[in-house]
């Protein structure tokens, strides 16, 4: 099949229009512009809807509105954008509404930087937004992740009434690689007889999240929580890599991931065994692969650009007697193969459990 | 025996949430009235605000999305460009549309998205107990103003009626009261001009009306209607500010 030399961004923009979504409203900010610019010329022509909106939070209302509607809808942004559109991240949660969100991750707090980091998997994964809820999150490492993994977010938020994100850093959204341009397989359009398309011949349809009467919130939750555990259950992924003889696994998503590859292979040579567990979604998050490795191996490495927040889910993934250690760059600094080998090398020299 | 007054259809029998006196009851009356005229029931879709709003849904047989505070203008934007087919309209208070969601009603007003937003201006935070409104008349007690609104540390009541009348995507801006039969009268008339606007395809309107919160401004719904009769429209002109009667969006 055809690949073209394409970025991150793009692909992923390319990826939201072959999913069937025509509606996106965006606020700028980088180091996700490539995405709105692509979309404000691309989706005039198959007939979509593109708003300039005045802000994030009138972006995910606008998402809110369009996917109550029944429409595939999306909207992109970064960190301080993300942190706006929490309120309505929340509504969308507790409404049930399928949206997609990318976050192309730059770095906090505040204003922060525009370099990659991954300082936003705590609120991507963890909440982010007010009450008991959780978003779809998915960690594309290639640009031809952010190309399948944007259908497949839009399958997944459909499928199960939920947003789902599309955590990305600005290394993952920029740089360019050869991309397939076209889906793998058919997208799946799953029915939506809940939206709301004015009640004629039909009994009138709400989309709400406010539960006052008695029980009414508590079982609404449970609700979500069943849910939730069906999306844990069915839909976690993961690669894994040279992981059949490894005394070490390694752990990481999106860019320090790809890192740790060149890391694994030096660490091989030198005859250390090493593997490679990357989990592509974050919620769910590949927790049984992480335990059955984990029961297995001699050492786990956590590899992040922050100081520390997926290997706290690892810790209680992991079997309980897990020796594990972190290495971690936030605020835009950068794993270097080297830094990940000398890691490696460090926990194959210190105690074994 | 001839009936002279009932409800409409478009008006579910059911308990009221609002308060007795309330004027919300009377708005919903008038919109429920209009749909029913208008015979576009079953292609409208609503929008509340967070607020006393909210229960649209107990009230009227429609298809109904609940909004987070004062975004109801940008969720009814994103639902009337995915089904421009649809007659949607938002209901918002003052809290909802003049304080959090100033940005949300200024923004979709200006792109002169073809939707219908009702306003109800009571001056105070209904349901959250009569704390102060940006719409709270100068002087007015309220329980976050215990000394009375003062300019010079609250600023001045905002008149969100005059404002949208400068942006160029509105078609239809007015301001109308609840507090006799008369201007309860006049107050349909312009329900029904708003929708209008939007069937037409005229861009954004918009009516905002003056109502009642008896229970917060601590007096009966009698007296309330006395407060906004006196005290209200001097200071809120009641008119229409914009009315687009062509299809030249400039």
């Amino acid at each position: 099949m055809d690949k073209k030399l394409i970025k991150g961004n793009i692909a992923l923009a390319e990826g939201a229009i072959q999913a069937g979504c025509r509606f996106y409203f965006g606020y700028p900010i980088t180091p996700q512009n490539d995405i709105p610019e692509y979309l404000a010329k691309q989706l005039p022509k198959c007939g979509g809807t593109f708003i300039p909106a005045e802000s994030e939070i009138a972006s995910i209302n606008m998402v809110m509105g369009a996917s109550a509607s029944g429409k595939r809808a999306m909207t992109s942004s970064s960190g301080p954008g993300i942190s706006l559109m929490q309120e309505g991240i929340s509504y969308l949660a507790g409404s049930e509404l399928p949206a997609v969100i990318v976050n192309i991750m730059r770095c906090g707090p505040g204003l922060g930087g525009i370099a990659p980091t991954q300082g936003d998997y705590n609120q991507a994964v963890h909440g982010g937004g007010h009450g008991d809820y959780k978003n779809i999150v998915l960690a594309p490492a290639s640009v031809q992740e952010m190309f399948d993994l944007t259908i497949k977010a839009f399958e997944l938020a459909d499928k199960y009434r939920n947003p789902a994100m599309i955590l990305a850093d600005a290394m993952i959204g920029q740089f360019q690689e050869p991309c397939r341009l076209s889906p793998l397989k058919p997208v799946e359009y799953p029915e939506k007889p809940w939206s709301l398309t004015g009640a004629k011949g039909r009994k009138p349809q709400l989309l709400k999240s406010l539960y006052l009467g008695d029980n009414e919130q508590e079982e609404h939750n449970l609700l979500l929580k069943k849910k939730y555990d069906e999306i844990q259950q069915r839909e976690a992924l993961c690669e894994m890599q040279n992981l059949d003889d490894a005394e070490i696994m390694v752990i990481a998503f999106g860019t320090p991931s790809r890192v740790a590859k060149t890391a694994i292979r030096q660490a091989r040579k030198l005859g250390v065994k090493v593997g490679l567990l990357r989990p592509i979604t974050l919620f769910p998050f590949p927790e049984k692969e992480i335990y059955e490795c984990s029961s297995r191996v001699k050492k786990i490495l956590v590899v992040e650009m922050n100081t520390g927040q997926m290997v706290r889910d690892v810790r209680i993934a992991a079997h309980k007697d897990a020796a594990i250690s972190f290495y971690g760059r936030p605020g835009g600094g950068f794993p270097y193969p080297d830094d990940v080998l000398a890691e490696i090398k460090k926990a194959m020299e210190g105690n074994e459990r | 025996m001839n009936a002279v007054f009932k409800r409409p259809p478009t008006l579910k029998d059911t308990y009221t949430h609002f308060c007795p006196g309330c004027t919300h009851g009377i708005a919903h009356r008038l919109i429920a009235e209009v749909l029913d005229e208008m015979q576009i029931v079953d292609k409208t879709i609503g929008i509340p605000g967070v607020g006393c709003c909210v229960f649209l849904y107990n009230y009227f047989p429609i298809d109904v999305l609940e909004a987070p505070h004062g975004r109801a203008p940008a969720c009814a934007t994103g639902m009337k460009r995915a089904q421009p087919d649809k007659i949607i309209f938002a209901y918002q208070g003052d809290g909802d549309m003049a304080a959090i969601g100033t940005s949300e009603i200024i923004h979709a007003a200006n792109r002169g998205e073809n939707v219908t937003v009702f306003f109800i201006n009571n001056t105070v935070y209904g349901m959250t107990g009569g704390q102060m409104a940006p719409t709270t008349l100068l002087g007015q007690q309220t329980t976050t103003s215990p000394y009375g609104r003062n300019f010079q540390t609250e600023g001045y009541p905002i008149k969100m009626a005059e404002m949208l009348a400068t942006l160029e995507g509105v078609a239809y801006s007015t301001r109308v009261a609840l507090h006799s039969p008369k201007h309860v009268n006049q107050a349909k008339k312009a329900v029904r001009k708003a929708l209008e606007m939007q069937i037409n395809e005229m861009g954004f309107s918009m009516v905002e009306f003056l109502s009642t919160c008896n229970t917060n401004w601590r007096v009966s719904p009698l007296e309330a209607l006395k407060v906004l009769e006196n005290e209200m429209i001097p200071y809120y002109p009641l008119g229409v500010f914009k009315e687009r009667t062509g299809k030249d969006f400039l």
